[in-house]
């Protein structure tokens, strides 16, 4: 060797140290053979997409173990935990944001290493072995981006990896197996994300390790494989190439960094505040089995897989088999044969066009995929005004369709090509619209973790169980929006949704606004309040156009007395400022038994219930539990009930339609209490 | 230090075969042990069966209008899952469906035959999609060609008993043609 070691004369302290521990190790050697590689025909920028994935992988196995210090793998805490981690650990927002970014630099990676390792023929003899290694690393990585996908436990993670997993039972024989294997049981849960994470941060990393070891031992053993023809000087590994390499890495970082910390910037520059726990990954409503997810998509780099089963429509469950099993699994046999057809005398170029192919298939498929996705963003809904009224009008029915065009095959071709069109477009609305949920329901699951009573150990779930202001939406749309609107009046659509409901509208019911619309004579008997129900020609709809449209008996200042009176029983939050004065001259109007009081019970007055509702109360919280409980109750509708059920009441031997907590959900959403964030 | 004077390597003995054949049975012994008890534990999971199939009660048949237009139900069961007991959870979804005039009642899982996703009821287009890979059905579970779903909804039976609907919930394996429960 030409630098040998010097003659040990007259050496420094530091250098008798390296010296004890070189003989005892021969670690100089090993540090040699790994800087002072030759790299045929100098440093090169192409030759610097290895050191930039193992860059990544390092980078992810740091902040892989401090993710890992703080996460939490189980159905009740691994949502929990991942909230912590992004929205009040210190720095947290920014390890998950680079752990996350970094994982998707890395599938770039992979698709530039590999190109140029195909484009370079660096498959080759004697190369082999390690090209097929460089394709197990890949999947390996692969398969931890799909396994981390799962690991935060929210909506996202949870319905895509269902569908992951669903597919995995496609596989022949095994797969049913092979998909309660990984699923950790016959339902998803706990065990579902003590595999996932043991996959993730365990077994897929500790292989990728150990072919790594061997990868990178390989590529010095057969050396660089340098791009022909070699034009310049020969230069060693350390410092010429390993300067390009460290450049290539801060690019890298500077990119994640850049997508990480770009909406921050973006505030600044708006003037918004920023909030660090919505910067970096996102989080997702924690995972609910129960709760459709309609905005369900695999990470981008996954997004041309998920494509391809669209591809297959038609073709029966052989489709979904070609499309996740057989076609994904020949390419990637084919790609394992790239050695062996490198051989072939047109080898190479066969080889360079399938990966290229592979490569522009992929991006199409993405690119379609977005496209199907949002469509609506630029779509021109115009245009389609004619299509859609048609169809509207026709039912869909083909013959009728048919016959509006005249028979005339030009426009029905052309109708059909544009209804097509429409329908994208509507989906592309429907993934938007759930998507804008998506982000509500994890706004809202964040805003309630954070309460100063912090999350129950029921976990996540059961905050949002238990919150008027998820689940209101929910169970009024299953029990009572068949017969009641909840629309604010003055929104454009409210107009049909009332004139199509059978019940009154309940939006803000109990506010003055809403008691103003009761003793409105205009409103009363319209679809907002009674006119749709069997009380349209009752004594309230008949007291409130006659008698109190007669100005000897009711002035207009006690009509507002009395909608000011009754909000002021119902107390409903955000209602406006009511003025205690007229609050009291209302209440005295109300329970007067010359007026209100002649048929209702209110204040302190004599009338008993059972005529008319209670108004001691009315639309207060145990008003309106009461009534959806039981409205045949005597302080409600005990004679003159139209349809309502008793959600409450149970029938002999079974169970009530709503439970107490739910009913009790119901009342406080309808009277705005819930939880309202800082 | 310096490196000891090379020293000539010791003869093969005769029983070396012996020695060979024992080192390889005993490492292999000692490395499979854990091996085994590993793949035992690792394959727990094949002999957990899903508490489900049996008859939920769902709601009242008045709550499922005699419109022709499903409904969307929670299915609300005691649910297990490895160490931690649920009591009374939603589960899952079921679509109940009413024809006019009629008691019997149609019930379909919400779970996509197709890949496992949610389906959505589409009210305006009266028919179900599915958001994931624009699966479409009718409202009595069909198929809406062409789609990728392999097979149509997966209709459940469903009990009506003094005036309260009953589902058997099940789960079914995705992508497949027959609609097959799982264990």
């Amino acid at each position: 060797m030409s630098d040998a070691p010097a003659p040990r004369t007259r050496r420094g302290p530091l250098a008798k140290l390296a010296d004890f521990f070189d003989d005892r190790t021969g670690y100089r050697a090993v540090v040699h053979e790994a800087l002072y590689e030759r790299v045929p025909g100098g440093a090169r920028w192409r030759y610097v997409w290895g050191s930039t994935l193992v860059f990544a992988f390092v980078t992810q196995m740091i902040t892989g173990l401090v993710l890992w210090s703080s996460y939490s793998a189980s159905a009740q805490t691994a949502w929990e935990s991942v909230y912590f981690i992004q929205h009040e650990m210190a720095g947290g927002w920014l390890v998950r944001g680079i752990h996350h970014v970094m994982a998707q630099a890395m599938v770039v990676l992979l698709a530039l290493h590999l190109m140029q390792v195909v484009i370079d023929g660096a498959y080759r003899a004697p190369r082999e072995v390690n090209f097929w290694l460089g394709l197990i690393l890949m999947k390996l990585v692969l398969g931890m981006a799909l396994t981390g996908y799962l690991l935060p436990w929210d909506q996202k993670g949870y319905w895509a990896t269902r569908v992951a997993t669903n597919l995995a039972g496609l596989v022949p024989l095994i797969g049913p197996s092979l998909q309660q294997l990984v699923v950790g049981g016959p339902d998803y849960g706990h065990h579902t994300l003590t595999r996932f994470f043991a996959l993730h941060a365990g077994f897929l990393p500790g292989t990728l390790i150990a072919f790594l070891v061997v990868h990178l031992t390989l590529f010095r053993k057969h050396g660089l494989c340098a791009k022909q023809p070699i034009t310049k000087p020969d230069c060693m590994f350390w410092p010429d190439q390993v300067l390009k390499d460290v450049v290539a890495m801060l690019a890298v970082l500077a990119v994640v960094l850049g997508v990480i910390l770009l909406p921050a910037v973006r505030a600044m520059v708006e003037g918004r505040p920023i909030v660090p726990g919505e910067l970096g990954a996102e989080l997702g409503a924690p995972a609910d089995p129960s709760q459709p997810y309609a905005a369900a998509r695999p990470e981008w780099y996954f997004l041309f897989l998920f494509q391809f089963l669209k591809v297959f429509e038609g073709w029966g469950a052989d489709g979904e088999f070609l499309g996740a099993i057989v076609v994904p699994g020949v390419l990637l046999g084919m790609m394992f044969l790239m050695p062996l057809v490198g051989r072939w005398k047109l080898g190479h170029r066969f080889n360079v066009l399938f990966t290229v192919a592979i490569l522009v298939g992929a991006g199409l498929l993405t690119a379609m995929a977005l496209r199907e996705d949002y469509a609506a963003a630029w779509a021109d809904r115009e245009a389609y005004a004619d299509v859609e009224q048609l169809i509207e009008e026709t039912g869909n029915d083909p013959e009728k369709i048919a016959a509006t065009l005249g028979n005339d095959e030009a426009r029905i071709a052309e109708f059909q090509a544009k209804a097509h069109e429409l329908e994208e477009i509507r989906r592309s609305e429907a993934f938007f619209a759930a998507v804008k949920q998506a982000e509500a329901e994890a706004h809202r699951a964040v805003e309630l973790a954070g309460r100063p009573e912090r999350i129950p150990p029921g976990g996540a779930l059961e905050l949002i169980r238990t919150d008027p202001l998820s689940q209101g939406p929910i169970l009024f749309a299953q029990h009572c929006s068949s017969c009641h609107a909840h629309v604010d009046p003055a929104a454009p659509e409210a107009a049909e949704l009332m004139a199509a409901s059978s019940a009154a509208n309940l939006s803000r019911f109990g506010s003055a606004a809403w008691a103003r619309g009761l003793l409105d004579p205009e409103l009363v008997a319209g679809p907002a309040y009674f006119g749709n129900t069997a009380h349209a020609e009752g004594d309230m709809v008949s007291y409130v156009t006659n008698d109190m449209t007669d100005r000897d008996s009711w002035s207009e200042e006690q009509i507002e007395a009395v909608a000011v009176a009754l909000a002021a029983e119902a107390a409903v939050v955000d209602d406006e400022p009511l003025d205690p004065a007229i609050v009291e001259q209302g209440r005295a109007l109300m329970a007067d038994e010359e007026r209100c009081g002649s048929c209702h019970h209110a204040g302190d007055n004599e009338t008993e219930n059972g005529y008319a509702p209670d108004l001691a109360g009315w639309a207060g919280r145990e008003w309106l539990i009461g009534i959806i409980t039981d409205p045949n109750h005597e302080r409600f509708y005990p004679e003159t009930n139209d349809r309502m059920p008793s959600f409450g009441v149970a029938e002999e031997g079974g169970v009530p339609a709503l439970s107490a907590t739910q009913i009790g959900l119901l009342a406080d959403w309808l009277r705005g209490e819930w939880y309202r964030g800082e | 230090m310096d490196d000891p004077a090379p020293v000539p390597p010791p003869a093969d003995a005769r029983r070396s075969f012996l020695a060979k054949l024992m080192a390889m049975v005993g490492g292999g012994l000692a490395t499979l042990t854990p091996v085994a008890a590993g793949v035992w534990m690792t394959l727990d999971p094949l002999r957990r069966k899903s508490s489900a199939a049996s008859f939920l009660p769902i709601t009242k048949v008045e709550s499922v209008p005699d419109d022709g237009l499903p409904r969307q139900f929670p299915v609300i069961a005691d649910r297990t899952d490895a160490w931690t007991g649920f009591e009374a959870e939603p589960i899952g979804a079921v679509y109940l469906r009413r024809e006019q005039g009629s008691d019997t009642i149609e019930a379909f899982s919400a779970t996509c035959p197709h890949a496992g996703c949610f389906i959505e009821l589409d009210k305006r287009d009266r028919c179900f999609r599915c958001p994931c890979h624009n699966s479409a059905f009718t409202l009595d579970g069909g198929i809406v060609s062409p789609s990728p779903s392999p097979r149509t909804m997966d209709a459940l039976e469903c009990e009506v008993r003094d005036g309260r609907v009953a589902v058997k919930w099940e789960n079914y394996y995705s992508g497949i043609a027959e609609k097959v429960a799982r264990p």
